[in-house]
């Protein structure tokens, strides 16, 4: 890709976890250039949420060192992750339901305008620069409508306009198109395509093969907490990932 | 980043909720104001005296003797929690006011001196005893909210359960303190106290001055500041409050001090109107303040609510009860009734929703 003599924004050396006696991640070593989508994919158990973890500041690592945007970072909580410009898009989305998406996208981070010693909600401001958000990834979503009543995909900009409220710089999404219509994955992997354009690294984590094939530039196997594949999409093959991931084929 | 301004957005595939099915309209809320219009216009067939001023004055006021605690708890329904200790709360709220009102104008006790006059030194300055007083009641509310809300968000204990022992543990309290006998507001500034709990301002009942305001207040609270924010997003998913980095202990405790001081100041009110704080005051309150929040449209699954839908509910209940005496039907039917309506007001709420 083009951006790959640009420096990472993320880089992992030597990153290992346990958990006891349970080796969950070894010496795992990866990188994650501005403007890259990678692919993150393993069979359950294979260490991909420990690593999405530990680099969301959920976890820290046993070993290893994190570098973000070319500096050792320390993350002991998330909030300390989300400072630096990492955002996460959860399997749940993490939304309220019951809220609308101008709501949800700016929850935990209102716009604010002080009337004296007291702090109002800014709706308007809230809701033009909702708005600009969906426009910057083409959903069709109004700021006002309650998040209950949409779609999936919209649902999915909402969580995704909320990491570019931050303008993060490395968005993971955990397991995105893993419970949404045919259309709507469509327009997710159109999210994800949205991201790019404007620079943002991301890392897709997911099972299905022929998402991580549309969208991703790179994909990274991972089988029992090993780093066992690394490869520029272009080439490898759904049936190479399918056997790294099971085991049939060791490492590529 | 740079994307043109000018509607940035198309919205071909995507329709616009119509007015009618968004906001008040499509909620329980809404549908309840209906109801209560039409047993007013009711009533005003059924009896001639129902629109009367004096009628009017009396539902207004028997309304806003449980609607200021039905606005504290709509708070703690909307994070989806419930506060079971109310009732209790109210009682010895009114009692801790009452004794520390005839404590400080009785010369004897152990902080009262006496000044050159034979009076106690407080009473010479005329409405320090009503403040003290009142501020020590709600000080008692305050603390019985903070234990509540430290038991359900810290140690994260159930509030079912948290609250239904504070309800046992605060009524309790409140029989140790009076011995069982209750107490009376009594001293210089009974009068105060009397004239600001049950008094009128032009013809408009006191407590209903308080609850207009406190209601004005509740409603800016919830839609306009970021508290109000997270309180519903507690209640819609709190997973989610908790990942978006709201401070979810912190509000947790707010809202069920809030539901306490409500209640504390509504017990206060109370015994004024009462004349006294018996032992065995506003027992099973909890219940009334509880079916009057969810007639009115909060959702005990959390998420929903606001201070319109607490004051139509306890104004509902009022009209029927209010009703049903007017029209001289036994008044044991009350509660059979009140019953109903909340099944009722659910069930409506219910078939709504499916329908769109």
């Amino acid at each position: 890709m083009a951006s790959a003599d640009t420096t990472p924004v993320l880089e992992l050396t030597g990153i290992g976890k346990e958990f006891g006696a349970i080796r969950a991640l070894h010496d795992v070593d990866m990188h994650v250039h501005p403007g890259e989508v990678v692919g993150l994919m393993g069979d359950n158990g294979a260490g991909k949420s420990t690593l999405v973890k530990i680099i969301a500041g959920n976890f820290r690592p046993s070993h290893g060192e994190i570098c973000f945007g070319g500096s050792a970072v320390h993350f002991s909580r998330p909030v300390d992750a989300r400072a630096v410009g990492i955002e996460v898009v959860y399997q749940d989305l993490a939304l309220a339901d019951n809220l609308t998406a101008a709501a949800n996208v700016f929850l935990g981070r209102e716009l604010k305008r002080k009337f004296g010693p007291i702090a109002l909600l800014d709706h308007k401001a809230m809701a033009s620069r909702a708005l600009e958000l969906f426009g910057e990834l083409r959903s069709e979503t109004r700021p006002d409508d309650l998040v209950k009543q949409m779609s999936g995909g919209q649902r999915q900009a909402v969580a995704i306009a909320r990491t570019r409220l931050s303008n993060a710089r490395l968005v993971m999404m955990d397991e995105p198109t893993a419970a949404i219509s045919v259309r709507q994955v469509e327009q997710v992997l159109g999210l994800i395509h949205r991201l790019k354009e404007q620079g943002v690294a991301v890392m897709l984590i997911s099972h299905r093969m022929p998402d991580v094939f549309a969208v991703c530039d790179r994909v990274i196997v991972m089988r029992r907490g090993e780093k066992r594949a690394d490869k520029p999409i272009h080439e490898t093959s759904p049936e190479e990932v399918t056997a790294l991931i099971t085991g049939a084929k060791e490492a590529a | 980043m740079a994307m043109p301004l000018e509607s940035p957005v198309t919205f071909s595939n995507v329709g616009k909720v119509k007015w009618w099915r968004r906001g008040i309209f499509a909620s329980q809320t809404g549908y309840v104001i209906l109801a209560l219009l039409a047993l007013m216009v009711v009533m005003h067939f059924a009896s001639p005296y129902f629109f009367t001023e004096g009628n009017m004055q009396n539902v207004a006021k028997n309304f806003s003797f449980i609607a200021i605690a039905t606005l504290g708890i709509t708070f703690v329904i909307i994070t989806g929690g419930i506060d079971l200790s109310v009732g209790s709360m109210m009682c010895f709220s009114a009692m801790i006011t009452s004794m520390v009102m005839v404590e400080l104008s009785a010369p004897g006790s152990a902080f009262v001196h006496l000044a050159a006059d034979g009076k106690t030194v407080v009473a010479n300055v005329p409405g320090l005893i009503f403040l003290i007083s009142v501020l020590a009641g709600l000080c008692a509310a305050l603390i019985v909210g903070l234990i509540n809300g430290f038991c359900i968000a810290v140690l994260g204990l159930s509030p079912f359960v948290t609250t239904l022992g504070m309800l046992s543990i605060v009524r309790g309290l409140a029989y140790v303190v009076s011995n069982g006998r209750g107490s009376f507001p009594g001293g210089p500034d009974a009068d105060y106290f009397y004239a600001l709990t049950s008094g009128d301002v032009l013809g408009v009942p006191a407590p209903f001055i308080y609850l207009v305001i406190l209601a004005l207040a509740m409603a800016v609270v919830l839609h306009h500041s970021a508290f109000g924010r997270h309180v519903f997003a507690l209640g819609g998913n709190e997973k989610a409050a908790e990942l978006t980095g709201i401070p979810v202990v912190r509000v947790k405790i707010e809202v069920y001090v809030i539901c306490a001081l409500a209640a504390g100041l509504q017990g206060i009110i109370i015994s004024g109107w009462l004349g006294s704080a018996p032992a065995n005051m506003a027992t099973s309150y909890e219940l009334n303040v509880i079916a009057a929040a969810v007639i009115g449209g909060a959702n005990l699954a959390g998420g929903i609510g606001g201070p319109l839908g607490a004051i139509v509910g306890c104004v509902l209940l009022e009209v029927i009860r209010n009703g049903l005496v007017l029209a001289q039907v036994n008044s044991y039917w009350q509660q059979t009734l009140v019953g109903v309506i909340i099944i009722l007001a659910v069930l409506v709420d219910r078939i709504r929703s499916r329908m769109t």
